[in-house]
């Protein structure tokens, strides 16, 4: 009930195609999952404005449709870092020290696991085995895959992600 | 239909194909513990409480969701169905916060019942218990989710029989809660109050807000002129906390158990139900006279009211502008009534006992006010009422019977009938049918809009124009006819909406249980209590005859509407979110903004 007491309609942030996805399926309720894992995938989160006209398009409630989000730990409420930082806690990373690097990035990077950092950064995601033991303790980066990493190898790599979005942005502001 | 013949317990039992086992069981006389079953409701077998022991089935099998077979073998009472039991609610209560004294539900709790029953004398299980902050946010229903054991009935109530959908599972496992979407209270969603949730909530995860904190003070302030209006569905329902039979009409005890409690005066909504149908009667005739909007809907139900605003606001026009009767009550009595008796309506509390929840939402409506104050200042639940006869010592089983005071205590057997289904519909056409023809009826008995039937329709004659008229209770019947409206296909002239199923004899403010049987029991006792009437028919009313002649002219005078008639607000569908773009105009922005989505992923 803390940060959600106000909610302004952003109708216009809904992009034309999922707008076109959710209408072709007006009133089927059972399309609920798939319409839902399209908006997740096309925004990377399941923003309220849009969770209110998968509502009213599909003819269900938003309690069902808030149900289902918070049911799938496939759906998120919140958007996502541009760098998702996943990182194993799978029996062999465990083992091999997982927990001591999770710490240490919640604390680098000052938010939890499932959290991502205020600049719209950093998302850090706790997985099971991403099938790398060999490399372990291992994690990933968007696409880019860690192995053999240390706590002490965090704030570098940290910074390298850092210094590659600054690089980016300057990018696109010099064109 | 097949009948189908089982052994349960030992007992040969022979019921409808399709009848799930602790149907059967309950007609064979053997009762099933269940605390997530609610029979035609809510049949998921989620509690796993109802298990019984099914011969050839591997495992145990629940009860609530196993169809009978024929020939089939159940024991519903063997070690392995104990120990089963026994360790589900464990575990159920391994995580409920043990505050039992001080729970609204202490002693009338289904978890509490069956741990009992079960001789659990001590749970194995150290849970982790919640602290989730308890939900206040509406002036009616309170929700206190570290009490809730995920049965669903609320769930399934809000879905089915009123098709509301405030609430629903929200998180997964063992962080599952029943809430509204996005983490928000009850006051911010499209909850209507109604309490139909708090009736079968099996626990005190839901339950009225309480003001009898608040009444006490008030009657214990000797500067306060503190009145009490009852309404008709309270007698027939406020005598089962205090052991007597459902369906018993305790009015006399009532008005007795009020006074002595310290009200001042003791007065009855009935009363302003009579005045509501010479309000609601003369506007039904207008609008016959006029030709609309029709078909004209009651508004006497405030959870109707709110579902009407936030679901169908394209039929507000044809919903009566008429206040319902607790609201007429308290802006005549502290603008008419206060000035007869020298009363300064500043210092006078008006108090209302209701079957309702949703009459705590209404009274503090902020267009309620026309008195100039606050018109009615607390509503309390028969289970409030009852609560406050309790610590106040009163036997209220012994109680003597005494008579409402005058003259807002005056009232004729149609103002009783509007605490059930139809009631509302049949004084209406008691007086309407009167009026229009200037003769007396012969048979003022309106059967065709009684009993539970969800929609119940009719013609009246009226000196050769038939009056088309429509009963709904529960709300997701009440879509039914109000789908025909908005598309155009109605053809009613007049059309009673109930919020809850039964009407207010079932209302969310009632005693716990309310189930169907008990629903029939108060429904003939409002009927009873009618037919001992001296006067049956609102115009007939001395009072309210006097009322009128004295101060408000006639019905539907300039003061009937400053006092008596209201008007509706719009609201959102979705909580608090606000759509401030007309969706046309959405649209076209968002084609607008077409080449920019094109390449632009997360943005």
């Amino acid at each position: 009930m803390s940060e959600n007491t106000e909610h302004k309609c952003d109708c216009a942030g809904i992009h034309l195609d999922i707008e076109q996805y959710i209408q072709k399926h007006k009133g089927d309720s059972g399309a609920l999952v798939q319409v839902l894992h399209y908006v997740q995938e096309r925004l990377g989160y399941v923003p309220k404005d849009v969770q209110v006209k998968v509502a009213e398009i599909l003819g269900v409630s938003l309690s069902e449709v808030y149900g289902v989000i918070t049911f799938y730990s496939l759906f998120r409420e919140r958007p996502r870092g541009k760098y998702v930082i996943s990182i194993c806690q799978g029996t062999a990373c465990y083992v091999r020290g997982a927990p001591e690097v999770l710490a240490r990035l919640e604390k680098e990077l000052g938010i939890k696991a499932g959290d991502t950092t205020e600049d719209g950064l950093f998302t850090i995601e706790v997985v099971r085995c991403l099938g790398a033991c060999g490399l372990a303790p291992v994690m990933t980066v968007n696409k880019d895959t860690h192995g053999r990493v240390t706590e002490d190898k965090i704030p570098s790599i940290i910074s390298f992600y850092r210094a590659q979005a600054e690089a980016e942005s300057s990018q696109v502001a010099g064109d | 239909m097949a009948l189908v013949t089982l052994t349960i317990d030992g007992k040969q039992v022979t019921v409808e194909e399709g009848t799930m086992i602790i149907e059967a069981a309950r007609a064979a006389g053997i009762d099933i513990p269940s605390l997530c079953y609610l029979k035609d409701i809510n049949v998921i077998g989620s509690c796993r409480v109802c298990v019984v022991e099914v011969e050839r089935a591997k495992t145990l099998q629940a009860a609530c969701v196993t169809p009978v077979a024929p020939g089939m073998v159940v024991r519903t009472n063997t070690p392995a169905v104990r120990a089963s039991r026994k360790l589900t609610v464990e575990m159920i209560l391994s995580d409920h916060p043990y505050e039992c004294p001080t729970c609204p539900r202490n002693l009338n709790c289904e978890l509490q019942n069956l741990a009992d029953r079960l001789g659990i004398r001590r749970v194995r299980f150290p849970g982790v218990k919640e602290e989730e902050p308890v939900d206040m946010s509406t002036p009616a229903v309170v929700r206190d989710s570290n009490k809730c054991i995920l049965c669903r009935r609320c769930v399934a109530v809000c879905e089915k029989v009123q098709t509301v959908n405030a609430i629903g599972p929200v998180g997964r496992g063992l962080d599952t809660t029943i809430a509204p979407a996005w983490g928000e209270g009850l006051g911010a969603s499209t909850c209507i109050m109604c309490g139909q949730c708090v009736l079968v909530c099996p626990v005190g995860a839901l339950y009225e807000r309480d003001y009898t904190e608040e009444v006490w003070e008030a009657l214990g302030d000797p500067d306060k002129f503190v009145i009490v209006q009852t309404a008709p569905a309270t007698r027939v329902a406020i005598g089962e906390p205090f052991g007597l039979p459902a369906g018993s009409i305790s009015t006399g005890k009532m008005v007795s158990a009020l006074r002595q409690l310290g009200f001042d005066r003791v007065f009855d909504t009935d009363f302003a139900a009579d005045l509501t149908i010479m309000e609601e009667g003369s506007e039904l005739l207008e609008r016959l006279a006029k030709g609309g909007p029709l078909p004209l809907i009651t508004s006497c139900s405030p959870g109707w009211i709110k579902f009407m605003e936030t679901f169908y606001p394209e039929v507000a026009d044809n919903v009566s502008s008429c206040k319902s009767p607790q609201q007429m009550f308290g802006a005549v009595a502290k603008t008419y009534y206060a000035k007869k008796i020298g009363v300064d309506p500043a210092n006078m509390v008006v108090v209302s006992i209701m079957p309702c929840t949703a009459k705590k939402f209404e009274c503090q409506r902020p267009e309620m006010n026309d008195s100039g104050y606050q018109d009615v200042d607390y509503v309390l639940t028969v289970r409030e009422l009852a609560r406050m006869i309790k610590q106040a010592g009163i036997d209220f089983a012994n109680l003597p019977e005494e008579d409402y005071d005058d003259p807002l205590g005056i009232s004729t057997g149609a103002g009783v009938i509007f605490g059930a289904t139809g009631g509302v519909m049949e004084a209406a056409v008691r007086t309407a049918c009167e009026i229009y023809t200037g003769k007396t009826l012969d048979k003022i008995d309106f059967e065709v809009v009684r009993g539970l039937d969800g929609v119940k329709a009719a013609s009246v004659d009226l000196n050769g124009t038939t009056l088309k008229i429509a009963v709904a209770h529960g709300l997701s019947n009440a879509r039914k006819l109000l789908d025909s409206i908005t598309s155009g296909e109605s053809e009613y002239h007049f059309i009673e909406i109930m919020t809850c199923p039964g009407g207010c004899i079932g209302g969310g403010g009632q005693p716990i249980p309310t189930d169907t049987e008990i629903r029939l029991e108060r429904i003939a006792a409002i009927y009873e209590a009618d037919r001992n009437m001296p006067l049956r028919k609102s115009h007939e009313n001395p009072a309210v005859k006097e009322l009128y002649d004295t101060f408000l002219g006639k019905p539907l005078s300039e003061r009937s509407h400053q006092l008596l008639h209201t008007t509706y607000t719009k609201r959102p569908r979705h909580g608090t979110m606000v759509c401030k773009v007309e969706p046309e105009v959405c649209e076209l922005e968002e084609a607008a903004a077409t080449s920019t989505v094109a390449d632009g992923d997360d943005s």
